[in-house]
Order: structure tokens, then sequence, then C-alpha cells
């Protein structure tokens, strides 16, 4: 049969193949075979020579880390040499005994010996580890003339960072430290581990952390011959490190310092933002902490103090505070109704001070209401009646949507920590929201009288402030956003060759040109008649603003509350602002925790940044409190 | 009484039915050397002599199940085991973990699990079955099905990127469709495309694997990173000589210049102890095994049967040649561990499954439903 014929002449011409194969696989293991007579019989002596009388290893040599310096030049975090007395435990006879007789000659405290202990379990045999860091001159000196007695101790020139500012924008640069398990896994993700052997720092939170490997450099080494002691021998040859690179920021730390004493002994944040880039002018959270106390590792004391303190300084609050945005919401819902067609400016209603929808009564702030009330008056004088018209007319659909585009409720991908999962998201409520924030049915249903108080920016709405300073140079450049950022540009610390870090534009909201005049003129309109007016009295140039006060014990946001339950309830004062209003070049957002009204602590402080950052002016009882201010602003 | 022994003695020869012993002899020895090499390389530091036994143990076990099945009911498992492996490739593609800048791993539940390993028997599972099932109607269009099937995880694993694992994969598949008859014009014709490829390949490979092909003409260019672990490995073999240094003597591997040594570089350290001899004598086993395999290959029953035996066959050589050339620096480096030498259960485990469909293949060789 033909089928059988087929079978055979298939066996036949697989076997054929067969046969092939173990060919093949004779060949190559003869060239292996090859390869090892070439290696073990040929070059034999090369290589003995190369294992046994010599041990050659590589000592790697620690790059410069990059400095960070605002747009100014301003230094904001450098290295600087210090000497460090360093033990080669090889090298030693007995350990302790070699550290007591040190201590005769130069002060070991026992936080030296303990720190000692921990370094000496992770470092190498070969590898010197340090006793005491940041020697005197005087110290150096005495070790030196005693030097014969400790064999196996030698003082060393080693760098360390160090954050001049000290305290002032703190939370931007952030800090290095100690490089830790998970901060090695970390290394290993971005396939850095060759490059960080040697190095035992690591940039933590901040831009230490975000730029991490552009900071770093390049690790060099020098290839030394060992005797069988681990002792060097020789130096055969040297390959330096390439430094890392510096950043030059868009921050300009004199605004930051300005601001930071401005909010005293206040908690709070402000954002100011280059409308045009997307540049950070100033990004201040307080209180702020030192970071030099990070970098030799912190005492267990400080970070006791520094974690446990009430204030909270080690968020950063401008990404990861969320609060509610009051007022300042106005000018941003009245734009949505614009380009949704919702209202026109000249529209009004008449507020009689309150508004019923169902049952319930939604008060405004003032009593028997503003009267007839058009879109530029209800900015001006903040009337919550207006708002809670426009909401329940509008929907929580369309709201969560156009507030979705300014960025409202999203990560701004600041470039600040490892990745953004470092900021927080904020809540734009919606029933989407609701539905995976809860998980009984009856409190995953939206109502809708939940929609009216998210009008005024209350309700669910928790936002970052630097969300609300983005969504704020949305408007003042036109609909066009631009990811914030804090480095300019990143320059090649040999070569001075600058990198930019091109202005992205994330989007262009294709906003209509005269619905924007009309914000535009009616936040203008705050400053100069509205509720703050008093803050901008006398301003040589016109800024557009918007006061808002948020209720803390009505707050609902959930990233906030862990975090925020306070014994005072005072209402968080805000405060957003572009000037100058036709053409604006800064772009800011100010929260005061508790700090009541908005036109009463907040604004003051957007006065001083403006007065600052377009005049050079430094304030003299600019930030005055004026506690006389009156604020007609949010009620629930 | 009588029956009783009669009846053990049944049950003793029932047991051990379906063992192929020339094959369990080569790879038992060449264990034993490798559990005497794993103990020379872990003595110091971790202590892996008990826990490789245990792997072997369980491995050994795997063998003699997968030895009881008929080839017939091997095949039932082609398209499962292929559907499952590919949808684990998908997920990992889409959710896996990233480990050293590459994403192999799925996490589940309390550990995590490294698909591609499963590719390595379904690949060459699948092809066979298929080639098997259109033997009668062989034409070109099954080809290219096959390099199809073929092509879609080799791609999802080289993407991860882990081409060590693409390599063993792929050249798993391709020696099926070899063995099904694949023209000799197109294997020239394949050879001479690749060579011309070379440059288009170079630009589609990423940074890390380039720098390993560089690292190999030149090691001192990376020495502190991948171009290491060749030159130490080189002058740990070098050093060995025509006898070796004596076993736990090797003073490269004790005194911590080999990088990973239990598991990719387990050569080095054997090689460095034992010698040209020594080495001489693994090739030479791993000569037997293979050959072992090819006489079970070439008197296979099945077209499924003959195709699977070549091909987990060659699989052997070409884990033990990528090995082995790339600790002794010929090849670039890329993580394959030495076939039952290398410290490690899951490679093991997936070696023994393939020995237990050679024993199946060779002792049901009769019985076999054409």
């Amino acid at each position: 049969m033909n089928d059988f014929h087929n079978a055979d002449l298939d066996r036949e011409r697989f076997r054929f193949r067969l046969v092939i194969a173990v060919l093949v696989v004779l060949i190559l293991f003869g060239a292996l075979i090859g390869r090892f007579t070439w290696l073990q019989f040929i070059q034999h002596e090369v290589y003995r020579t190369r294992a046994d009388d010599n041990r050659i290893t590589l000592i790697p040599i620690v790059p410069n880390r990059g400095v960070i310096q605002d747009r100014n030049g301003v230094v904001m975090a450098h290295n600087y040499s210090a000497f460090t007395l360093e033990i080669t435990p090889s090298q030693t006879n007995d350990l302790e005994t070699t550290i007591d007789a040190l201590a005769e000659v130069i002060d070991i405290q026992p936080k030296d010996r303990k720190r000692f202990k921990r370094l000496l379990d992770e470092a190498k045999n070969f590898e010197s580890v340090p006793i005491r860091t940041r020697l005197s001159d005087d110290e150096v000196a005495k070790f030196t003339a005693q030097r014969y007695r400790f064999p196996g101790v030698e003082v060393k020139a080693r760098l360390f960072r160090q954050y001049p500012l000290n305290k002032v924008a703190s939370h931007v640069t952030g800090y290095i430290g100690r490089i830790t398990d998970r901060d090695l896994t970390w290394i290993e993700e971005e396939g850095q581990q060759a490059n960080y052997k040697g190095t035992d720092h690591v940039g933590k939170t901040g831009l230490e952390q975000h730029y991490e490997f552009e900071l770093h450099g390049e690790t060099g080494y020098e290839e030394v011959e060992i005797d069988a002691g681990g002792r060097a021998v020789r130096s055969l040859k040297r390959i330096p490190p390439v430094s890392g690179n510096n950043l030059q920021l868009t921050l300009d730390t004199r605004l930051q310092e300005i601001t930071e004493q401005a909010f005293g002994d206040r908690k709070g944040a402000l954002v100011a933002i280059e409308p045009a880039t997307g540049g950070i002018l100033a990004m201040v959270s307080t209180p702020t902490y030192d970071p030099n106390l990070f970098v030799d590792g912190i005492t267990s004391e400080n970070w006791k103090e520094l974690n446990e303190h009430p204030d909270r300084p080690m968020i950063n609050r401008t990404i990861n505070g969320a609060y509610p945005p009051g007022s300042t919401f106005k000018p941003f819902m009245a734009l949505a109704a614009l380009e949704m067609g919702k209202r026109t400016p000249q529209q009004a209603i008449s507020d009689p001070g309150f508004y019923n929808f169902g049952n319930h009564t939604f008060r405004d702030d003032k009593k028997g209401g503003h009267g007839s009330v058009d879109m530029y008056k209800s900015i001006v004088q903040s009337c919550d009646t207006y708002y809670y018209m426009l909401a329940n007319d509008m929907g929580i659909g369309n709201i969560a949507k156009f507030m979705g585009s300014l960025g409202l409720g999203q990560r701004t991908g600041v470039d600040l920590g490892k990745d953004d999962s470092g900021e927080s998201k904020g809540v734009l409520p919606s029933p989407e929201w609701k539905k995976q924030r809860f998980k009984k049915p009856e409190q995953q249903k939206w109502y809708a009288g939940e929609t009216i108080s998210i009008g005024i920016g209350q309700g669910y709405n928790a936002y970052t402030p630097i969300q609300l300073a983005q969504a704020t140079a949305v408007v003042a450049n036109n609909g066009v956003m631009f990811r914030p950022h804090l480095v300019k540009e990143i320059i090649n610390a040999k070569t001075g060759e600058k990198r930019p870090i091109e202005p992205q534009p994330i989007r262009d909201l294709k906003l209509k040109q005269q619905n924007i005049e009309v914000i535009r003129r009616a936040m203008v309109g705050v400053n100069k008649e509205g509720t703050g007016a008093r803050a901008f009295a006398g301003a040589p140039y016109v800024a557009a603003g918007k006061t808002g006060t948020a209720q803390v014990y009505s707050l609902k946001g959930a990233e906030y509350k862990a975090h925020a339950i306070k014994k005072e309830l005072r209402d968080h004062a805000l405060f957003i602002a572009f000037a100058p209003a036709d053409k604006p070049t800064i772009a800011l957002a100010v929260l005061v925790e508790n700090g009541g009204f908005g036109a009463q602590s907040a604004a003051p402080i957007a006065r001083m940044v403006l007065d600052y950052y377009l005049l050079g002016k430094l304030p003299e009882g600019a930030a005055r409190e004026d506690a006389a201010a009156v604020e007609a602003d949010a009620e629930p | 009484m009588i029956d009783i022994v009669s009846t053990l003695r049944r049950s003793g020869r029932e047991l051990i039915a379906h063992i192929d012993f020339p094959l369990l002899l080569i790879t038992l020895t060449i264990m034993a050397a490798g559990l005497a090499t794993v103990n020379s390389a872990t003595l110091d530091s971790s202590h892996r002599l008990l826990s490789q036994a245990g792997n072997m143990g369980i491995a050994l076990v795997v063998m003699w199940f997968i030895a009881r099945l008929p080839p017939h009911r091997l095949m039932r498992f082609a398209i499962p085991l292929y559907v499952v492996g590919l949808l684990l490739l998908i997920a990992v593609f889409l959710f896996g973990i990233k480990i050293n800048g590459a994403r192999r791993w799925l996490p589940i539940g309390f550990t995590r699990i490294q698909p591609s390993e499963i590719m390595k028997i379904a690949m060459p599972l699948m092809l066979a079955w298929y080639f098997h099932k259109y033997e009668a109607t062989l034409r070109a269009r099954h080809f290219i099905v096959a390099v199809i099937l073929l092509a879609v995880p080799f791609g999802l694993i080289a993407k991860q990127p882990d081409l060590g694992t693409a390599l063993l994969v792929g050249s798993a598949g391709f020696f099926v469709i070899f063995f099904a008859g694949l023209p000799w014009k197109i294997i020239v014709g394949l050879i001479a495309a690749a060579g011309a490829a070379a440059p288009l390949l170079w630009g589609m490979l990423h940074d890390y694997q380039r720098k390993r092909i560089l690292t190999l003409i030149d090691p001192t260019t990376d020495p502190l990173g991948s171009g290491y672990h060749i030159i130490q490995s080189t002058i740990a073999i070098g050093s060995g000589g025509t006898f070796g240094k004596g076993y736990l003597h090797g003073t490269q591997t004790h005194l911590e210049f080999i990088p990973e040594k239990h598991t990719d570089f387990i050569f080095a350290v054997f090689s460095e102890e034992w010698g040209l001899v020594g080495n001489v004598v693994l090739v030479f086993l791993y000569t037997l095994l293979i050959g072992r395999g090819m006489m079970i290959a070439a008197g296979a029953q099945t077209m499924f049967a003959r195709l699977l035996a070549g091909a987990i066959t060659l699989g052997f050589f070409t884990y033990a040649f990528i090995n082995m050339g790339m600790v002794s620096g010929i090849l670039p480096v890329v993580g394959v561990p030495l076939p039952f030498m290398s410290y490690g259960g899951t490679a093991l485990v997936t070696l023994f499954v393939g020995i237990g469909i050679l024993m199946s293949i060779h002792t049901h060789g009769g019985r076999v439903n054409k």
C-alpha cells in the first residue's frame, strides 16, 4: 500500500536527519573541547598566574553626586569632602582592642560603635569601614602622630551630601540615605546594580529620588593586585568615575524662603507655577524639616520627633494633602457652565439666601441673599446659591468631566519621588467614584442632593494644592495645560552641556477665548471690589484671584482624613491667583490649614508672593493678618 | 507464601517496567557530579546540598510518573499545556513582575512562577502532535502554521526579555520542524537569511543584550558588570589545568570570585576543580545521553514519538552547549543552567519531564496506537 511505502520513506528520512543532528552535536562538542584545551592546557600558565599568585580585584570609585541648584544658581544640595577614620577589618589583629585603643586618642561615642558594627555586617572583608565621620583638623593631626600604633586604621577623605539651605525647600530636594533592601530592589529593576557597587547612599524622597540615576554618575574603578590576605599590593589601572549630572531647577529659592517665612508656624502649602511652561516657581509645604539629619543615618530620637509630630512635617502637603477647594472651585464651575452652554454671563438669578432641594435647605453665607446675581457677581461676591443651582442644572457627570479635564482628581506627574505613586490623586467626585469608594450598596448610590454642595467646592471634593495651582495655570494659559515640573535642565557636570526638560503640553482644552475672558474679568473683580480686595489694596499690577474656605468638620476626603483628626476644627483658608491678569507669568494656589477665611490668611500670602515675584518687593507687613477682613464665603 | 513472593516480584517488575536503565544511569552519574559540585560551591555560604538532593528526588518521581504514561496519552496534553502556557505568557506580558529589568515572573498568591518554563516542554509537544495529526497530508502550509505556533511564544519570551529561555524554546520547536522534514533548501536559505539579518537583529536587541555580546568580544569593557562573570569564569577554567585543583580546592570558587556559582556558572566550579580531564568526561557523559536519546528516537513507532524524542534530545544538547559555551567565554551570557548539574528545582523537574517522555516512548514502543 502506498501509505506503508510513505511511512517507510519517512522513517528513512528521519533517521538520515538524526545522523546529521548527531554529526552537528559531535562537531560542536568538539569545538567546546577545543576551547577547554586552549584555556586549560595551552593557556594554563597565564590563567594559573592570574588566579593563584596575584588575585586581581576591582575597587569601585564612587562618583560625585550631581549638584542641585535653583533657577538662579543658588545651591540646594552639594557635596563636601571630610575626613573619616576607617578600619579595614582584615588588616587589624583584634577589632575590639583596636577600637578601645583608638578611643583614647579620638573621641568615639557608643553610637559610633553601634553604627560601625552595623556597617561591618554589610561590608566585605577587604573594605574599610568608617568608625568616625567628620574628623576635625585637630583630630586628624592627633591620629596621624600615633598612626604607627594602629595597623589597618587610616584617615580617608570622603564626600558627604549637604543641604546648605537646611529647612528651606526640603520637601522639594528630598534627601539621600543609606541603601536598604528596598532601594536595592529598585536599583536592580533599573538594571543599575553594577554601577552601584561601592555606592552606599541613594535618593529617598523628592528630587533626590526622582532624578537618582541622573545625579548618581558612573562608578569608576581601580584594578589592584591583592595578596592572599586581601591587602592591596599595587594599582594596575584606574578608570576615573564620571560625576553625576547637575540639576537646574525652575524654582526660585528666595521666593520659596520668603513664602515659607510668611507661613510662620502655620501649617499649609503653596504652589506657584509659570503658566506658559508648567515650571514650578515655589513649592512650599509647612512645617518643613532639615534634610541634613538624614544623610548620615537619622538618629532614632530625631526620627521619632519628626515622624510622630502632630503637625506631620514629613508630609509634602502640596502633593499629598487633599483638601476641599471651597469657593476657589467657583471660577472653574462658572467656566464649565459657559463651555457647556448651561449659563450665559448675563443670565441672572434671584438669590433669597437659600436654595431648597427636596426637603433640604442649602443656605447661602449671606443672610437674606445677594439679590440679583449674574456670573460676574457670583464670583466677586462668592454667592453660594448661584452655584447650588448651577450644580443642579449641570449634573454630577458634566461637573466631573470638566474638572477632570482641568487635571483635578488626577496625579499631575510632577517630578518628585520614585514614580508618581508618591503623589495623591485626591477625590474627583462622581457616581463611578462613589461606587468604587464604598462597599455597602446603599452608600454606593449617588444622590442628586450630593451634587448641590459639590458646586461650591464642598462635599466629597478633595484636591491637592498642586492640582489647584495647575487648574489655575490652565485658565491663566488660555486652556493649554503643562505638566508641572521642577527641573528646568539637566547639566553635564564635566562638559557643561545642558539638556533642557522641554515644557510638555499635556493637552489643549480648546476653551473659547471669550469664556476665559469672562472668568478672568470676574477674578480680577474679586481682588478689586470683592473678597480679595483688602489683601490686594494698592497693588500696582492687576491680579486675578479667588478666595475659598474649606470646612474641616464636614470633611469627607478619604485621604486627608486619615492623618487629620485634629483638636482644631477651624476651617482651612484657600486662595488661587494669577498675575498680571492680561499676560500671566505666575499662577498659584495657597492653602493655610485651620487658617479660617481665605481672605484673611491665605490671600495676604498670595499678595506677598506676587509682590516679590512681579516687583522684587520684599515683604514688610505685607503678610499682615487682617482679622477684620470680611469673608462672604462658603456654607455647606 | 510463594504467592506473596511472586506477587511482590511482579509488582516490583511493574514498578520499574517503564524505566530505561541506560538513560537513568547516565543522568544519575551527571547528577552525582552536579551534587558534589553544588556542595563545593555552597560549602562556605548557603549549604544547598540537601535541598538539591531533595529537588532530585522530586524530579525522579515526576520522571517515573511520566514514563508510565503511554505516548498517546501524553499527546492529549499537547493542546491544553500549550494553551495554558501561552495564556500565562500573555499574563506575564500584561501583569508580570519586573526583576533585573526583565518581566518574567507572574505573582500567584505567596509565590511567583516563570511560565516560560512550561513552554520548554509544551512547545515540542504541541508541534510534534501537530505534525503527527497531519502526517499523511503534510504540505508547505503545515510548516507555516508550525512556524506561527513557534513564533508567538518565542516572541513573548524574547520580549520579557529572556533571551536564554527564548532560545531554548525556539530551538526545541525548530528541532521538531527540522525532524518533520523541513526541506534542506529552506534550511540553507534560513541560515543565509540569518547571516544577512544579523545587523537588523542587532538593532532589535535590548541594551543589556548588546552589552553582553560586546562584552564577549572584549570582557574588559565592562569589568564591573557582565564582563566580570566571563573574566572570572575563564580564569577559573584556565587555572584548573589538565587535572584540576582537586575537589573543594578551587581558589576562584572558594574566594568568592565566581558569581552565581551554584546555578548558571556551576561549570566554572566543576572545571576549576576537575580540570580538562573532568571536562572531557562530562562532555562524554552528555554525548552518551544524547546518543541514547537519539537511539530512542530512531526506534520510535509514530511520527509524534519520533519528533518529540528527537527534539527533546537535541534540547538537552542545546542546554549543555549554550551553558558550557557561555561559561568558557565563547557564547554570550544568557540565563541557561547546565542540565542535571545546576542548582534549582524547577529546571530539574522540567529536564526530568523530558527524560520521562523519552522513557515512555521507549518502553511503550510496541503498544502505541497509530
